[in-house]
């Protein structure tokens, strides 16, 4: 009798011992609907080649991390998102968290900024300084980063549709701190297909989009070297209500296609792909988190290998940053969020994330306080610290369960990518509305079974104590947009308008042809052209993008 | 006689630049499930195109989701525009993240009949609004 059928046969006693027991739950699933044996053993992973498909941390195919040394050589970033009011309001922040220990800076903008309106425009009303940091021009670029040396921290910016924009603005201010753009590091988030897919922040239709994004993986091949051209994000997706599986297989599907759109404008593969990064939700059902980051990986390496020959190790990288998902975090007693948020985040490291964002417990209420970061930005550092899971490198590797998960992930999410391709690639089930119907439907299957308390959410639809919740939120000077506006004023009339203006029909002119534009921009931004201007010139080349709404 | 005539007819609106459309989605499905004719706008709505499709509609609820931020702006500036409207009976909803003093401050001065926040089940929304539009009907 071999190994494997002796343990079949005790495999069948417990069985017949289970089945005589009662369990809470008629069916176990993952907070995806995926489901749940109650116990994995060698069977499950029977299939499992320890060499192709784990290999070592550093090595292909890279499941168990992207580092040799991972964690035992430096920890990842911590990196909170923040941004609000103005500039002046923002840069306040952005020194207070490098003095607590934040190792890394990432930027929130305001809903104009991010739809590619100035903050004097008709359609900001209202909007300017509130959900994140109002950014119209160079200038509020330079008060945003004042005594912040820009050669010594990382900053990741999430900026899609005005992408460019801002990049160049941030370009130009390092400059003028005198740093070499060769010395600088960053990430843009500039992931347009996941805007069309879930998060809803367009400006431009998919092609020009895409142009835009094409034309900033060449300029920063040749001039910002060090710089993380876009961040693929799943984040999003997740929030918009996906599952896991969605969430890893439409943001691998929108990184394919940014290669191929990379190799369709002439470039060669290993000269943009190193450059690539991702960004992940880290949501509430833990193994299934730490399965997912690990299921990227694997598939982003064989993938860039195998289909798009990347010979470059670095282009077989998957590299990631993490943010603890908002959508999990609860208004009712928003304390036990901070728990919810640790559990979350340390998914996210067992899952060898690169850097990290923890969510403050009062974001489902408002823009965190100084405080509710604060306790955020500890929950990360007492994971680093004092919880020993940074000293070993990928722990839960082996687990029957976790490989067992982390291979089903993989195939499930191939059979989406089967499915995409079948419908004519991303850019054609985006425009058949094939990623938000899957979303929209996942999102209200997760709402129907939180109403009727199949799935529970501790304070809010069990263990509530009604109480009135009790806690300081950070408020928003009104004041804030009325000075933005006049500050905005008071540059139109200082700098060279003509200036301006010819750089603004320069931009026009390249944006008809298909040179690269980034220069162009480059050149505006420098003039003080505000991103308002700069995105209306480029509307009357390109369009604006529609969506049919559904749901 | 038409059963279809009866139907609450509830127009969803995602106003302001905001695209955070899955409550609003989730919400427009259950009122649909739940019986109602619900129009949803799409996102990125100007005030006057809320209450234009609202006006063309001749809806008896409207709904607005709103997680910018900017709804102590734009709730106000559409509750009067539906007055101007003749419209200032139409139940008026607004959902999103919208901070317990603000919610106060929307309901005292009427700028919103109800006010639903995260947590709240879709059929207290549902029951809410079928209480209240039979209510109107009746008067």
């Amino acid at each position: 009798m071999s190994a494997s059928d002796s343990l079949k046969k005790y495999l069948v006693k417990w069985q017949q011992d289970m089945h005589n027991l009662e369990e809470r739950e008629e069916k176990f699933t993952t907070i995806s609907g995926e489901p749940l044996k109650a116990l994995y053993t060698p069977l499950d992973t029977n299939s499992l080649d320890y060499e192709n498909d784990l290999g070592f941390p550093g090595s292909y195919p890279y499941t168990r991390g992207v580092q040799p040394n991972m964690y035992r050589g430096r920890l990842w970033t911590m990196r909170q998102f923040s941004g609000f009011g103005d500039a002046f309001d923002s840069n306040k922040r952005y020194r207070y968290l490098l003095g607590q220990g934040q190792t890394g800076l990432s930027v929130a903008f305001d809903m104009p900024t991010i739809m590619g309106y100035d903050s004097d425009h008709e359609r900001s009303f209202g909007e300017v300084g509130r959900c994140g940091v109002a950014i119209d021009s160079l200038e509020d670029m330079e008060v945003l980063f004042n005594r912040i040396p820009l050669d010594q921290v990382t900053t990741s910016m999430t900026i899609n549709g005005p992408a460019a924009i801002i990049w160049c603005m941030y370009l130009a201010n390092a400059e003028k701190q005198g740093i070499k753009l060769s010395d600088l590091g960053g990430t843009i988030q500039n992931d347009i297909l996941k805007e069309y897919i879930a998060q809803k922040s367009w400006i431009f239709p998919p092609e020009p989009s895409m142009r835009l994004i094409t034309d900033i993986f060449d300029f920063a091949a040749e001039n910002v070297p060090c710089w993380n051209t876009i961040s693929i994000s799943g984040y999003h997706i997740r929030e918009a209500g996906s599952t896991a599986v969605q969430e890893l297989a439409f943001t691998l599907a929108d990184g394919f296609a940014y290669v191929e759109a990379g190799i369709k404008a002439g470039l060669k593969v290993d000269s943009f792909a190193p450059r690539l990064s991702f960004f992940f939700n880290a949501h509430m059902d833990f193994f299934e988190e730490v399965c997912k980051y690990r299921a990227a990986r694997r598939i982003w390496a064989r993938r860039m290998k195998e289909k798009y020959g990347a010979k470059d190790p670095r282009s077989l990288k998957l590299r990631f940053h993490t943010q603890t998902a908002g959508c999990s975090l609860t208004a009712q007693e928003p304390e036990n969020n901070i728990v919810r948020t640790a559990l979350e985040a340390l998914s996210a490291v067992l899952g060898g994330t690169q850097s990290l964002h923890t969510n403050s417990m009062d974001e489902v209420l408002a823009l965190p306080t100084e405080k509710a970061v604060k306790i955020a930005l500890r929950t990360q550092q007492v994971i680093a610290h004092e919880s020993g899971v940074a000293n070993t490198i990928d722990p839960l590797a082996g687990s029957y369960f976790v490989e067992s998960l982390t291979a089903k992930m993989e195939a499930e999410a191939e059979e989406y990518f089967n499915r995409i391709d079948q419908l004519g690639g991303v850019l054609a089930a985006i425009d058949c509305g094939f990623f938000q119907q899957e979303i929209a439907d996942a999102a209200y299957t997760y709402q129907k079974a939180v109403d009727s308390c199949k799935r529970v959410v501790v304070g809010e639809n069990r263990y509530n104590s009604e109480e009135p919740v009790q806690i300081e939120l950070l408020k928003i000077d009104p004041a804030v947009e009325e000075k933005q506006v006049g500050r905005l004023k008071e540059l139109k009339q200082k700098r060279d308008n003509n200036a301006v203006n010819r750089s603004l029909v320069d931009l026009k002119n390249t944006a008809a042809k298909k040179d690269n534009i980034i220069p162009k921009i480059f050149s505006a931004v420098k003039l003080y052209a505000t991103e308002g201007e700069i995105v209306a010139a480029l509307k009357e080349v390109f369009g604006e993008y529609r969506e049919k709404p559904l749901f | 006689m038409n059963a279809n005539a009866k139907k609450i007819r509830v127009l969803v609106a995602k106003p302001g630049l905001d695209g955070h459309d899955r409550g609003a989605r989730v919400v427009a499905r259950a009122l649909r499930d739940a019986g109602m004719e619900v129009i949803y706008t799409g996102l990125h709505q100007t005030p006057e195109q809320v209450v234009e499709t609202a006006l063309q509609e001749d809806v008896d609820v409207v709904g607005l989701s709103i997680l910018s931020g900017a709804h102590m702006t734009i709730a106000p500036r559409i509750k009067e525009m539906l007055k101007e409207k003749d419209m200032g009976d139409v139940l008026f909803l607004v959902g999103g993240i919208i901070p317990g003093e603000d919610a106060e401050k929307l309901l005292a001065e009427g700028n919103a009949d109800q006010i639903f926040t995260p947590g709240d089940p879709l059929d207290k929304i549902i029951n809410y609004i079928n209480g209240r539009v039979n209510i109107n009907r009746k008067s």
